[in-house]
């Protein structure tokens, strides 16, 4: 039997910047991981990266991250993905020192 | 030092305006990703966790100080003021913008510099004892035979779709600075009845299986270097896996077809192409050889330095740690420590970098290396001239005096910036930097190689730190491994693991539990952590670590 499905966000990098976007229930990609669609059903987690797959002209390796909902939205439940909504722990850069908090449209 | 000739400089150039044509039809939409992929990696430029990453090529670690400058150049116009040394004598920037790369290229060119073949299944950038051309203890400069081994090996057309990467080292003295026996294929400068030649190393590497190389010719004659390589690589790209990238390494070829095998089969393959090299390759040695002729030393008194070290035991301190015997009496290499306490290794900032390009200017023949332990090094400086390198480098903070020490530590990038990584590295250092110091005993300890890798392919060289310490993803969680007892020197060991691993948190208190049991335990001050190792066998260390109850079950 195939494993249950837990909720993802979908996420990639964005090409010209290579910053980490998410996407959202309208199909937006944005860099805030709390504004990202949570996906609790499997066929719409395959529809979502088809639509990612077609979309490789602004963005790079698309791919299905675990996830579960928060009270601002949804949150990442592996370190890696939470290092990825923040940035590096050695210097103030990356998310983490970006102030303009609006979800920027790529 | 080595000038691009007129057939490098067009050849750099037509390189970066192809690159700047393919970044354009990536972001016109021309190229797809997978398309696109392979063209970047060509040119060293990856994609990591936060951001675009450009790993720049310092062939065999050595830099002129404009070089260094134009890395402060880059690092303030198109990234965020910063560079990160790495263990391959690389520089790398962590938040290039797509776009932005072609003219760093450009700007790289302009000083002769290029990413070519840093990323790739090719010949990566051969590196060399960082202190070659200076060490007291070397019998020759080895960066003309390194040279020899970049022009042969750059865009060689046999050599660009290898199984996998392939990384050569070069070193000249019988103390092994460049970690030789960890290398793809290694190449020693040896003499024999007087006649110069070669001591050839193959099989080595670290990574998921690591392995000490293994000499697969005692001495092979000067001349006979480029086909004898070629003969190697030729015999890997054939025999080598393409069918599992975790057994393409040659280490793993060597070792599945046995060390006679591959001799056997090198070695006729040398035989049959030897007589395609018609000698040109000596000629274009011997030139370089006459390019890297040492600069005109100054005839300083060294005199000075001993009054000066008399009264600054600060200065005292840094000359005894920092600075390695010179060939010429009056003159001393200098390590330039990029681990500040507490700071991550192998980064400088743009000031410091135009700071040690301006001390090279001043003082060392406008000279610096990389070394493969993420330091810089002043490889010329007069000994009078001593103190005023150590007071510029102060102002700075580049005068830690830990060369060799705990807090001179080797550590990838890991999970702040790297996407292979399964944990971070860079905290870990910074961590145990700060608590040796908190705890005053780092002179004490003396000699201490601590290694961190964040993945099991080991860029931090774990597996030849005396601690090595391995960063992995245990069901969600960070959890380091550490080992103990290797070596990079001449006298190559792995590390042994000690048993299970530990969290995040508890990395720095087992370490420390280390290096008391080690101060405990060893007969005389003399007596370094490995040869403390060496002599006791795990179990102390063991036991410091988990404890009576967890020593049998680990």
């Amino acid at each position: 039997m195939a494993r249950k499905f837990t909720p993802k966000v979908l996420t990639a990098n964005d090409l010209l910047e290579g910053d980490v976007i998410y996407m959202t229930a309208d199909g937006q990609w944005v860099r805030d991981h709390a504004s990202a669609e949570l996906i609790e059903d499997e066929t719409i987690a395959d529809m979502r990266m088809l639509t990612a797959q077609g979309q490789q002209d602004h963005i790079v390796g698309p791919y299905l991250a675990d996830a579960k909902a928060g009270p601002n939205g949804p949150e990442p439940t592996h370190f890696r993905e939470e290092f990825r909504t923040r940035g590096p722990s050695n210097y103030y850069h990356g998310k983490q020192a970006d102030t303009s908090k609006e979800s920027a449209n790529v | 030092m080595y000038k691009y000739s007129d057939f490098d400089e067009a050849f750099v150039r037509e390189r970066c305006a192809q690159f700047r044509g393919q970044v354009e039809r990536r972001i016109d939409g021309s190229l797809t990703e997978e398309e696109f992929r392979p063209l970047r990696l060509m040119n060293g430029l990856y994609l990591q966790l936060h951001a675009y990453m450009l790993r720049i090529a310092v062939p065999y670690g050595t830099l002129r100080s404009d070089q260094m400058r134009q890395f402060a150049h880059i690092a303030d116009t198109w990234d965020k003021g910063y560079g990160h040394f790495t263990t391959r004598q690389n520089i790398q920037f962590n938040w290039p913008k797509l776009k932005d790369v072609p003219d760093i290229l450009d700007a790289l060119a302009d000083v002769q510099m290029h990413a070519i073949q840093t990323s790739g299944n090719t010949i990566r950038n051969t590196t060399v004892d960082h202190f070659a051309g200076a060490a007291a203890d070397e019998i020759a400069d080895p960066r003309p035979t390194a040279e020899l081994i970049r022009q042969w090996s750059t865009d060689h057309p046999e050599f660009q779709f290898l199984p996998r990467k392939f990384k050569i080292a070069v070193g000249a003295a019988k103390h092994d600075r460049a970690v030789l026996r960890a290398h793809d294929v290694a190449v020693e400068l040896v003499e024999e009845d007087g006649q110069p030649g070669y001591r050839i190393f193959v099989g080595g590497g670290l990574g998921r299986t690591p392995m000490i190389g293994q000499v697969v010719r005692d001495f092979l004659p000067k001349a006979d270097l480029l086909p004898y390589l070629e003969a190697i690589v030729s015999t890997y790209n054939l025999l080598g896996r393409r069918d599992n990238k975790y057994k393409a390494r040659i280490k793993i070829t060597v070792f599945e077809n046995g060390l006679d095998t591959f001799r056997d089969l090198a070695e006729a393959e040398f035989a049959r192409i030897r007589d395609g090299f018609s000698g040109v390759d000596q000629d274009v040695l011997a030139d370089l050889e006459r390019q890297f002729a040492l600069p005109a030393f100054k005839n300083a008194d060294p005199s000075a330095l001993s009054a000066a070290v008399a009264v600054d035991p600060t200065l005292a301190a840094w000359v005894a740690r920092n600075t390695n015997p010179h060939k010429v009496e009056t003159h001393a290499s200098v390590t330039i420590s990029l681990k500040e306490h507490g700071k991550t290794p192998g980064d400088a900032s743009s000031e410091q970098m135009r700071v040690m390009a301006d001390l090279a200017d001043a003082y060392g023949y406008g000279e610096l290396r990389v070394s493969h332990e993420q330091n810089i090094i002043m490889p010329h400086v007069a000994k009078a001239d001593l103190p005023a390198v150590f007071t510029a480098l102060a102002k700075v903070g580049l005068a830690t005096a830990n060369a060799g020490l705990t807090s001179d530590i080797i550590a990838c990038p890991g999970m702040d910036y790297c996407a292979l990584a399964t944990a971070r590295s860079i905290p870990v250092a910074e961590k145990i930097a700060l608590r040796v110091q908190e705890l005053g005993l780092e002179q004490e300890i003396g000699l201490m190689k601590i290694k961190i890798s964040g993945c099991i392919n080991a860029c931090g060289h774990h597996h030849v730190g005396h601690i090595g310490i391995l960063g992995l993803d245990r069901a969600g969680v960070e959890n380091y491994q550490i080992t103990l007892g290797g070596d990079g020197t001449e006298n190559a060991a792995i590390g042994q693991r000690t048993g299970p691993g530990f969290a995040y948190d508890e990395v720095v208190p087992a370490v420390e539990r280390l290096l008391k049991t080690y101060l405990e335990k060893r007969e005389t001050a003399e007596e370094t952590f490995l040869d403390a190792y060496r002599r006791l066998g795990a179990d102390p260390f063991k036991e410091a670590l988990y404890g009576d109850a967890k020593k049998n079950a680990a």
